[in-house]
């Protein structure tokens, strides 16, 4: 069958400035470069071009441009991508598949919301002289301290629950060993070790030549598929988290190839070799709260009571109730992913219409526990599209305790969001597992990259901080009173519980 | 029906919607203690709010006096304000329903005083009545239920005070008006007194609007806008207290309460809790200290008081100044012998007393003055 599909993108090559280096060639995992002898010119095959910018990233006679084509005649209805995907169905009568996080158009509430600052009646506070401090705890606080004097002697009675001490609201959100490379893997482990925050494993374990090392950083996930779980595998951990759902994909399980189950991948996830790594849709022993409690005393059971158990779900219309019922079961931390979280690989359809987006659910969340009580029984970490350090100050003052990255660490590792995850060929060496593509990604200069964006946006936090007079984080916490609404209809100030600019 | 709503009235107002105005003020505050518990009358108090006039700006001024009802030492003092005459019917039938009233007058009050408006004050002094599940409650939680309900759900009517033998006096107008208004020189002898000034920055006076705030006998007085107050507040709103003036001072009141009357935690804590040290401190202690500190921040971080305060807190027996963690707002401390003195201002205590110590205390370093023997 001929193919109708157009190219989504042009290649430009300045042949006055192209040296035949060959460069490009090597560089495309695409094949979309190609020499030809004929001609004694390098030639493109647009057709195969993810856009993914590698090429133009490594000219080193700056002669290439990758850009955006749109091929239709507009339409506001029939958008260019609902053409592409009917014609791709028509010819492979297939699932579409895609990666990253959702890229459709939606209102989008983060960029609804501005922040405030002191004038006058407070002081702001000047970072760059006093404190700014970002410190964060994450797990279950007790309702309060018991305390016992011996003249200047003070004995905690209180028995304490095992709490997580990070450095500043940012954790590495779960990306597996198989879903990226190993050296993507190390680079965010190295990252967050050295400043003093936590990466998480994702489903697929860990690998043993970094339990050691990382152990008091790692969040090792415990998915529906139970890859590479044992009991060393939950106790070299800083907290356990148990993965419910995703935001990419909510309700659906996952999938790596067997072309990608190399040796070392077999060994960590403890499969065999070449076999693919089936996650199932629902936890096999989780079909209802009272199952998910069991699980999350198991878990504290292997560890004993030592960690805190994490729970993570995707943000569905039921948010609040379920997020209650899973601290009523016993999670010390809820993580909820929103509809823009990123993925390796998902059937397009999940991507852009299933969940809601985070801000509301977070808002939602938050305020439900707050009217239970139980509000300090727990912590929240949201994910799934924080961009940029306002979203993590707009999430936290909304109640978050502290926020996952996954798209814009990798963004920060050379990821460009040409959503080719689920090809397995990521130019950039991050979300491959052929050994050729993957050891472009250095490990030393990943983890430097990974913690520069850490530092970076905790500057930009205690900045703001600082604007507000506030110079502690848990004083934005939950702070709606810092929090004003652009262009919201009313129904979404009361679900944000912010008021509008100017009230 | 009864003359007040059942229930959840208070739930039903507040949590669901994080959406209010709050009020921003800055303030003259002050206090004294005589620490040996002799009483005295008002004039010092009132010549020291006088000489930081300009701290103020006429919309709003109060007292708290302790030690005042010594004949009715063992009932619950409640002061009141009513802004309609209908409002008194229905707390009169309310009080009687839930109290023994042992005594009940109106507040007296000199006409002729330079204040606008003032609405009518009464007090009462009622022992608890309680009847079926409030048999549980201790006196001073069911106390604190019934001021909420009046509060909440009788319309025109506001309680200023609930504490055994003290009592709250404030209004519209300078300090010294409403001493003027309500005879403190004349009338009332105390051992703690603590006055505060009001500058309002955007809502006009209301009379139930000035400090101090009262619950039972904690009262706090307060200069400064804490940059915390939705992380506070909505912490708060967990433990049953639903803020209805949206004021700083009752964020504070109420976080006294939870951690002071309830949980029993004293003000060497509680003043770490409210100004915690900077992580940068914390991480240089020795080991049992740091980890003390280290859960304290852990368990109350919703309670860091953020941003300038300056406050005074008392009840019977002790009187606490405190600033906020990096001192935004002034705050000094003076002795002459049993005096004890708390004050926005130096200038103040020098105005009405040659003190023999005078001191500024860093910020979260409580000044506490405290009775030197129980005094009967």
């Amino acid at each position: 069958m001929k193919s109708h599909l157009l190219p989504e993108f042009r290649v430009e090559r300045d042949y006055s400035r192209c040296d035949n280096c060959k460069v490009c060639i090597k560089q495309c995992p695409f094949d979309v470069h190609y020499y030809d002898e004929e001609s004694g010119k390098i030639l493109s095959r647009d057709e195969l071009c993810s856009g993914c910018q590698r090429c133009v990233v490594y000219c080193h006679k700056n002669a290439l441009r990758i850009i955006p084509y749109k091929a239709y005649r507009p339409n506001e209805y029939w958008k260019e991508e609902h053409i592409r995907d009917i014609k791709k169905q028509a010819e492979t009568g297939g699932i579409i598949l895609t990666s990253c996080g959702s890229s459709r158009e939606a209102k989008v509430y983060w960029d609804h919301i501005l922040l405030n600052a002191s004038q006058v009646t407070n002081p702001s506070i000047d970072p760059l002289r006093e404190p700014m401090e970002l410190r964060t705890f994450l797990g279950r606080k007790p309702d309060c301290l018991e305390l016992e004097f011996n003249g200047d002697d003070v004995e905690i009675k209180t028995e304490l629950y095992p709490n997580l001490m990070i450095e500043t609201p940012i954790l590495f959100a779960g990306m597996s060993y198989g879903a990226i490379s190993y050296n993507a893997f190390k680079s965010l482990a190295m990252a967050a070790k050295k400043f003093g925050t936590l990466f998480n494993t994702g489903e697929g374990g860990m690998p043993k030549d970094m339990r050691e090392e990382f152990k008091d950083c790692a969040i090792v996930q415990c998915a529906s598929g139970r890859f590479g779980v044992d009991p060393e595998y939950f106790n070299y951990s800083a907290a356990i988290e148990i993965k419910i759902g995703q935001g990419a994909k909510p309700g659906i399980g996952g999938h790596l190839p067997g072309e990608k189950v190399t040796a070392t991948i077999s060994s960590t996830r403890m499969i065999p070799e070449g076999t693919d790594a089936i996650s199932p849709a629902p936890h096999h022993d989780i079909y209802s709260i009272e199952d998910l409690s069991m699980l999350i005393y198991a878990l504290k059971e292997v560890t004993n009571y030592e960690k805190p158990v994490c729970v993570k779900i995707a943000a569905v219309h039921n948010v609040a109730a379920i997020a209650s019922g899973m601290v009523r079961a016993g999670a010390d931390i809820i993580a909820i992913d929103g509809f823009r979280g990123g993925t390796g690989a998902t059937p397009k359809i999940m991507r852009e219409h299933v969940g809601i987006p985070v801000e509301l659910a977070l808002a939602a969340v938050d305020q439900r526990l707050r009217e239970e009580g139980i509000r300090n029984k727990c912590s929240i970490i949201v994910g799934g599209g924080i961009r940029c350090a306002a979203d993590v100050v707009k999430a936290i003052a909304l109640g978050a305790d502290a926020v996952y990255i996954g798209t814009a660490a990798l963004i920060a590792l050379g990821c460009t969001m040409c959503q080719r995850c689920h090809t397995g060929k990521c130019a950039w060496g991050i979300c491959t597992q052929d050994p050729k593509l993957s050891q472009r990604l250095n490990p030393k200069v990943g983890a430097e990259r990974a913690y520069n964006l850490l530092r970076a946006w905790s500057l930009e936090i205690k900045d703001v901080l600082g604007g507000m007079g506030i110079n502690a984080i848990e004083s934005l916490r939950g702070n709606r009173d810092h929090l004003r609404g652009v262009g919201l209809e009313d129904w979404e100030l009361r679900v944000l519980g912010i008021k509008g600019a100017g009230e | 029906m009864p003359p007040f709503c059942a229930g959840d009235c208070m739930i039903n107002r507040v949590i669901t919607d994080g959406r209010v105005n709050k009020e921003i003020q800055a303030c003259a505050v002050f206090g004294v203690m005589d620490r040996s518990g002799r009483r005295f009358g008002g004039k010092m108090i009132v010549e020291a709010m006088k000489n930081m006039k300009v701290r103020g700006n006429g919309l709003g001024g109060g007292f708290a006096v302790y030690g005042i009802y010594p004949d009715y030492k063992d009932c619950y003092a409640i002061h009141l304000m009513f802004e309609k005459e209908e409002a008194k019917q229905r707390v009169d039938q309310f009080l009687d329903m839930n109290f023994d009233i042992i005594h009940d007058e109106e507040i007296p009050t000199n006409e002729e005083a330079n204040v606008s408006d003032p609405p009518m004050f009464w007090r009462y002094f009622v022992k608890p009545q309680k009847k079926g599940k409030d048999k549980k409650l201790s006196d001073d939680d069911y106390v604190v239920d019934k001021v909420m309900k009046i509060n909440t759900c009788i319309d025109n009517a506001y309680v200023f005070s609930s504490g055994k033998d003290m009592g709250v006096f404030k209004g519209v107008g300078f300090p010294e008006e409403i001493a003027e208004f309500f005879m403190l020189e004349e009338l009332y002898k105390g051992y703690i007194w603590t006055a505060h000034s009001r500058f309002p920055t955007n809502t006009p006076g209301w009379w139930g609007g000035a400090h101090p705030f009262c619950i039972l006998d904690w009262t706090v007085v307060h200069n400064g806008e804490i940059s915390s107050y939705g992380t506070n507040r909505r912490f708060l709103e967990m433990y049953g207290y639903y803020c209805t003036l949206y004021t700083d001072t009752e964020v504070i009141a109420y976080a006294v309460d939870l951690l002071m009357r309830k949980q029993k935690l004293p003000i060497e804590v509680v003043a770490k809790i409210f100004a915690p040290p900077m992580w940068d401190q914390i991480d240089r202690m020795e080991e049992k200290k740091r980890k003390f500190y280290t859960t304290l921040r852990m368990v109350y971080a919703p309670l860091l008081i953020n941003g300038p305060f300056t406050v005074i807190i008392a009840h019977h027996g002790e009187m606490i100044g405190l600033t906020d963690r990096i001192r935004l707002r002034p705050i000094t401390a003076g002795e002459k012998g049993d005096m004890l003195f708390v004050s926005s201002e130096e200038a103040a205590i020098r105005a009405v007393c040659n003190p023999d110590r005078v001191w500024t205390p860093k910020g979260g370093e409580p000044i506490v003055g405290r009775l030197k023997e129980v005094i009967s």
